[in-house]
C-alpha cells in the first residue's frame, strides 16, 4: 500500500512538499480519484490527496465569481451554483464512464488537466473560465497569481499555465473561476441520416450563424442511424425563434427530432462524457484537430482497424475507439495527425500499453524544450507527477 | 520629478552603434533599418506620452525570418530588443532605452488566411485590430476583442497585453481568442503554438504569451477566432443619483441571468465633458450605465425589458431606449469620445486598475476621497460588467510636480483596488508605469516564479527587459545579458 498523504491546508501542503523534496520522495497528486487513467502510467513513492482541502471560499453570484479550494467536488459545486441560476460555462466532462471508476470529481483536478465538455465550442474550456489559482510548487512555495477578477494582465499569466499541467509544475491548492448563468431553456435540434461530409458542414452552419449554438455533435451509428446533434439554449421565446430559424437554414428536408426535458439533457451528458464508449477498456483516443478535416481523418483513422468515433465541438473533437491495445495503432494515429495538424490524446489504455506509448503527442522538438524548462523552473527535483504527461526527459 | 526611472544605458552598447546598425544592415532590406534621429522620433515613446527616449534603431521587419535574424544578431551583440505594435500602450510598454532597439511590427500586415467554415483567421500580427474584422465582417463574422484603440492598435500588442475591450463581459479577452501563434524566441528560434484547433498541446504556452508584454518573444503569426455577428445589438441608457445604486443596478442585472455584450459606466465628471465634446445629449446625473444586448429585435426586446424593470425598482433619474439606429449611435456617441472629451479639459494619466463588481461602488468612494486629498480631479469612465476601472486623473503635463502628484494618486488608487481583492491592470499591461507597484499585488515569490518563466524563454532578458517587474528585483537577471554579451 502506497504512502497516503492527506494535508488538511495549504500550510500543511507546503510542509509536506518541502520534506518531500528534500527526502526526495516522488508523489502521485490525487483529487477524487475517477481519472487515475489519464495520462502516461507511473509510479511514485507516495500519494498526496487534496480530499482534505475542500470548501468554498467565495461566491458572489453577481459577479459571476466562484473561488473554491481544489479538492471540493464538482457536485457541491453544482448545486451550489444551480441555486442561483449559474454553472460553470465548460461544462466539464465526467470520466467515470469511461474509466468505470467511482468517487467524486473535484474542481482541482478539472483545472489541472484542463476538462471541458461540449460548450467548449462557444463558452472557451477550463482555462478559459480560470481566473485565479493559489498552488505549492515543486520547493514548496506557496505562489499565487491573477486573481478573482475576469480581466487581469498583471505579469505573466500562471493561472492559464497551470491550466493542464497536471500538476507537474505544482499542487493547486485554490481555484478561481467565472461562471455563467444557467439557460432559461435548451433543447436539442437533430437531424438523423446525414453523412460525416454532410454534417460537419451542417455544424459548421450553425456556428457560422447568429444563433449561438452551444453543442455541435455528431454521432454516427446511434440506434442505426446518424445523428447531427445541435444543442439550442437563451430564454424560453429565443430558443423557439432559433429553433425556426436553424431549421430554416439546416433542415433541406432530412428528418428531425426536437428532444427538449430529460432526453435532452440525457443526450448532452453521453455526449460529453463520451458514454459511447462506456462499457469497454479498449483504447480510447481524443483528437483535437480542424473541424474541416474530420472526414479525412476519420477515414485514415478506419484504415488502421475498425474504429468507433463520435465527433463533438462541430467536428473539432473526434472520440475514436481502436480494436486493440497495440502500440503499432498509436504509432499510426501520430502519423495521421502530424499530416493535418492538432494532437491526439490516448485518454484510455491499459497500464502496459500506457507504458510504452507517450499518452500525450510528442511537442515539436523547441516547443518541448520550452516546457521542459519551465517544469525545471517549477518543480525542480521533479518530485510532482513525475513522467505523467511525458516530453520531460524523465521516462 | 516624475516618479518612474528607467535603467542607466549600457555604454558598451552605446559606443557601438554604428557597427550595430551596421549588423541589422547587412541582415536587412536598407529600408527595414531606422537610425537617423528625425526619423526615429516617432519611436520615442507609445501613448504613454510623459516618457520618452530615442532609441538605437528601430527594425521594421516583413516576415518571421527576417525577425529571427534580428533576434540572432540582436543576441550576439547583447542589444536589448523593446517590441511595438502601434504604439497605444497606455503603460509604456514600447517604451525604449537609448541602448535598445525597436522591433515594430508596422510592416507585418498580411492577412495569411481566412477560414470561416472553421472560424479562423490567420494574420501578420502587424494588422490591426480592427481589420481583422474588416477582412471577415462581409462574411458575418466578426473578431471579438475590441479595445477603444481598435482602429489603430495591432495584433501583435493586443497579444502582448491581452487587450478586452467593452464587449468582453460576453466574449472574453484576447487570451479567450487566441487559437495559435508563429512566435521568434530571444535567440532566433522559431516555433509554433497551437493553430487551427482548439486546446494547443502541452503546458498553456498561448496563456503564457499573452499578456506577457513582449517579454518572452515576437509573435509574428497569429490564428484568431473569429464569431458569427449577431443579428443585431441595441443599448439601453440609465441613470442614477447615486454611483451605489447604479453599482446595484449592475449587480442585480447580472443575478438575473442576463449576459448583456457591454455595460459601461460614466460618473458626472466624465458626462459634462463628453456632453460639451460630443453633444450626446446626455442627462445631467451622478452615474450613467450603458447596457447593451445583442440578438433579434424579439430577443433584444426581451432582454431589455427584463433590464428595464430591474433599473426602474431602483428608481432611476433617467432612462432612455433607442428606438432607431441614430438613437443608439448617440446613446454610445458620448462613451465613444469620452477619453477624447476628458483629454479636452486636461492631460490626464488612465489607470485600468480592476476590481470585483461588488467592489465597485465602495472602490467609486474611494477614489472620490483620494481625488479630494490629492486635490486632483478624477474622472471615471469604465467597463462596469467586469469591474475593469478606468479613472482619469486630471493633470497639468507641463508641470512636473503635478505629474508626480498625480503618479501618487493613481498608485494610491491601484493599491485600493488591489486591497478589495482586484489586480493592478485589466487590459493595459504593467509596463513601466505599474513596475514599482508589483509589489502590492505580488509577493517576491510569485514574482520569482513569473521571472524564471521569462528565463526559460529569454535566457538573457534580451526582450523588453526594463518592464513589468520592479528594476530592483529583475536587476541581477538583467545584467545576465552585458555578462553575455561579446
Amino acid at each position: 500500500m502506497d504512502k497516503i498523504f492527506s494535508p488538511k491546508d495549504e500550510a500543511e501542503l507546503a510542509q509536506i512538499i518541502t520534506k518531500a523534496k528534500s527526502d526526495n520522495i516522488s508523489l502521485r497528486i490525487k483529487g477524487g480519484g475517477t481519472r487515475q487513467g489519464l495520462g502516461n502510467f507511473i509510479k511514485t513513492d507516495a500519494i498526496l490527496s487534496l480530499k482534505n482541502i475542500s470548501g468554498i471560499s467565495l461566491y458572489e453570484p453577481d459577479a459571476l465569481t466562484l473561488v473554491a479550494k481544489a479538492g471540493t467536488s464538482i457536485k457541491e459545486i453544482n448545486k451550489l451554483l444551480k441555486k442561483e441560476g449559474q454553472r460553470l460555462g465548460f461544462d466539464p466532462m465526467d470520466h467515470r464512464a469511461i474509466y468505470h471508476s467511482s468517487g467524486e470529481p473535484t474542481i482541482g483536478a478539472i483545472i489541472a488537466a484542463n476538462i471541458s465538455g461540449s460548450r467548449r465550442i462557444i463558452a472557451g474550456g477550463a482555462r478559459d473560465a480560470l481566473i485565479g489559482v493559489r498552488f505549492i510548487n515543486g520547493s514548496g512555495e506557496i505562489i499565487k497569481n491573477g486573481g478573482r477578477v475576469m480581466k487581469n494582465v498583471t505579469g505573466l499569466d500562471l493561472v492559464k499555465l497551470m491550466a493542464g499541467s497536471f500538476g507537474t509544475l505544482g499542487v493547486l491548492s485554490e481555484v478561481s473561476l467565472k461562471l455563467l448563468p444557467i439557460a432559461q431553456r435548451e433543447l436539442s435540434l437533430i437531424i438523423n441520416g446525414q453523412s460525416l461530409e454532410k454534417a460537419i458542414s451542417t455544424m459548421s452552419k450553425a456556428l457560422g450563424s447568429p444563433f449561438e449554438i452551444t453543442g455541435a455533435a455528431f454521432l454516427p451509428n446511434e440506434k442505426d442511424e446518424a445523428k447531427t446533434c445541435l444543442r439550442i439554449e437563451g430564454f424560453s421565446s429565443q430558443v423557439d425563434y432559433r429553433l425556426k430559424k436553424l431549421s430554416e437554414l439546416l433542415v433541406k428536408g432530412e428528418k428531425i427530432e426536437i428532444l427538449e426535458g430529460k432526453l435532452h439533457e440525457k443526450l448532452w451528458q453521453s455526449i460529453r462524457d463520451v458514454k459511447t464508449f462506456k462499457n469497454s477498456k479498449k483504447p480510447l483516443w481524443r483528437l483535437s484537430i480542424k473541424p474541416s478535416d474530420a472526414p479525412a481523418i476519420s477515414n485514415q483513422l478506419s484504415k488502421i482497424t475498425a474504429a468507433d468515433m463520435i465527433f463533438d465541438w462541430a467536428g473539432g473533437l473526434i472520440w475514436a475507439q481502436l480494436q486493440d491495445e497495440d502500440n503499432a495503432q498509436a504509432d499510426a494515429v501520430r502519423h495521421i495527425i502530424k499530416q493535418f495538424g492538432g494532437h491526439a490524446t490516448l485518454v484510455r489504455g491499459s497500464d502496459e500499453l500506457r507504458e510504452v506509448v507517450d499518452v500525450f503527442q510528442p511537442e515539436q522538438e523547441m516547443v518541448a524544450k520550452l516546457s521542459s524548462s519551465i517544469r525545471q523552473k517549477f518543480d525542480p527535483s521533479g518530485i510532482l507527477n513525475p513522467n505523467l504527461m511525458g516530453n520531460f526527459g524523465e521516462k | 520629478m516624475s516618479t518612474i526611472v528607467m535603467p542607466e544605458p549600457d555604454q558598451s552598447i552605446l559606443d557601438r552603434s554604428s557597427e550595430i546598425i551596421a549588423a541589422l544592415k547587412e541582415i536587412l532590406p536598407h529600408d527595414a533599418v531606422i537610425f537617423e534621429k528625425s526619423e526615429t522620433l516617432a519611436y520615442e515613446c507609445d501613448a504613454l506620452v510623459a516618457y520618452r527616449c530615442s532609441p538605437l534603431a528601430v527594425v521594421l521587419p516583413r516576415n518571421t525570418q527576417e525577425v529571427s535574424a534580428i533576434m540572432k544578431t540582436c543576441l550576439r551583440l547583447g542589444v536589448p530588443v523593446v517590441p511595438r505594435g502601434s504604439g497605444t500602450s497606455l503603460a509604456g510598454g514600447a517604451l525604449p532605452t537609448k541602448d535598445s532597439i525597436i522591433l515594430g511590427t508596422n510592416r507585418l500586415t498580411k492577412v495569411l488566411e481566412i477560414d470561416t467554415d472553421n472560424r479562423f483567421i490567420k494574420v501578420q500580427t502587424g494588422v490591426t485590430n480592427l481589420s481583422v474584422t474588416g477582412a471577415v465582417e462581409g462574411d458575418g463574422f466578426f473578431y471579438a476583442p475590441d479595445p477603444s484603440s481598435q482602429l489603430a492598435c495591432a495584433i501583435a500588442g493586443n497579444i502582448a497585453m491581452n487587450s478586452g475591450g467593452a464587449h468582453c463581459l460576453k466574449y472574453g479577452v484576447t487570451t479567450n481568442n487566441l487559437m495559435g501563434v508563429t512566435m521568434v524566441l530571444a535567440d532566433g528560434e522559431i516555433v509554433e503554438i497551437g493553430g487551427a484547433h482548439l486546446d494547443a498541446l502541452g503546458y498553456d504556452l498561448l496563456g503564457l504569451i499573452c499578456g506577457s508584454e513582449g517579454q518572452l518573444g515576437i509573435v509574428t503569426e497569429a490564428y484568431l477566432r473569429i464569431l458569427a455577428k449577431p443579428e443585431g445589438a441595441r443599448p439601453v441608457l440609465i441613470g442614477y443619483d447615486d454611483p451605489r445604486t447604479a453599482g446595484t443596478c449592475v449587480a442585480d442585472i447580472i443575478k438575473a441571468g442576463i449576459l448583456p455584450v457591454a455595460i459601461e459606466y460614466m460618473d458626472r465628471l466624465t458626462i459634462v465633458a463628453t456632453d460639451k465634446f460630443s453633444g450626446a445629449g446626455y442627462p445631467d446625473v451622478e452615474a450613467l450605465l450603458i447596457v447593451e444586448v445583442e440578438g433579434s429585435d424579439e430577443e433584444i426586446d426581451y432582454q431589455l425589458n427584463k433590464i428595464i424593470k430591474i433599473a426602474n425598482k431602483l428608481n432611476p433619474a433617467e432612462l432612455r431606449q433607442s428606438n432607431s439606429e441614430e438613437e443608439s449611435a448617440l446613446i454610445w456617441k458620448g462613451r465613444k469620445s469620452a477619453f477624447g472629451a476628458v483629454g479636452q479639459i486636461a492631460d490626464y494619466i488612465c489607470l485600468d486598475g480592476t476590481v470585483p463588481v461588488s467592489q465597485l461602488a465602495y472602490v467609486l468612494g474611494e477614489i472620490g476621497d483620494l481625488s479630494k486629498k490629492y486635490d486632483l480631479q478624477v474622472a471615471n469612465v469604465f467597463h462596469a460588467g467586469d469591474g475593469n476601472m478606468h479613472p482619469l486623473i486630471l493633470y497639468n503635463a507641463n508641470d512636473p510636480v503635478e505629474l508626480e502628484k498625480a503618479e501618487h494618486l493613481g498608485a494610491d488608487i491601484l493599491r485600493t483596488c488591489v486591497e478589495v481583492g482586484g489586480c493592478l491592470t485589466g487590459e493595459h499591461g504593467v509596463g513601466i508605469e505599474k513596475r514599482e507597484l508589483m509589489t502590492s499585488q505580488y509577493s517576491n515569490e510569485d514574482m520569482e516564479m513569473q521571472m524564471s518563466v521569462k528565463d526559460c524563454f529569454d535566457p538573457n532578458w534580451l526582450l523588453n527587459p526594463a518592464k513589468v517587474y520592479p528594476l530592483e528585483l529583475s536587476e541581477s537577471r538583467r545584467q545576465n545579458l552585458k555578462m553575455g554579451a561579446k
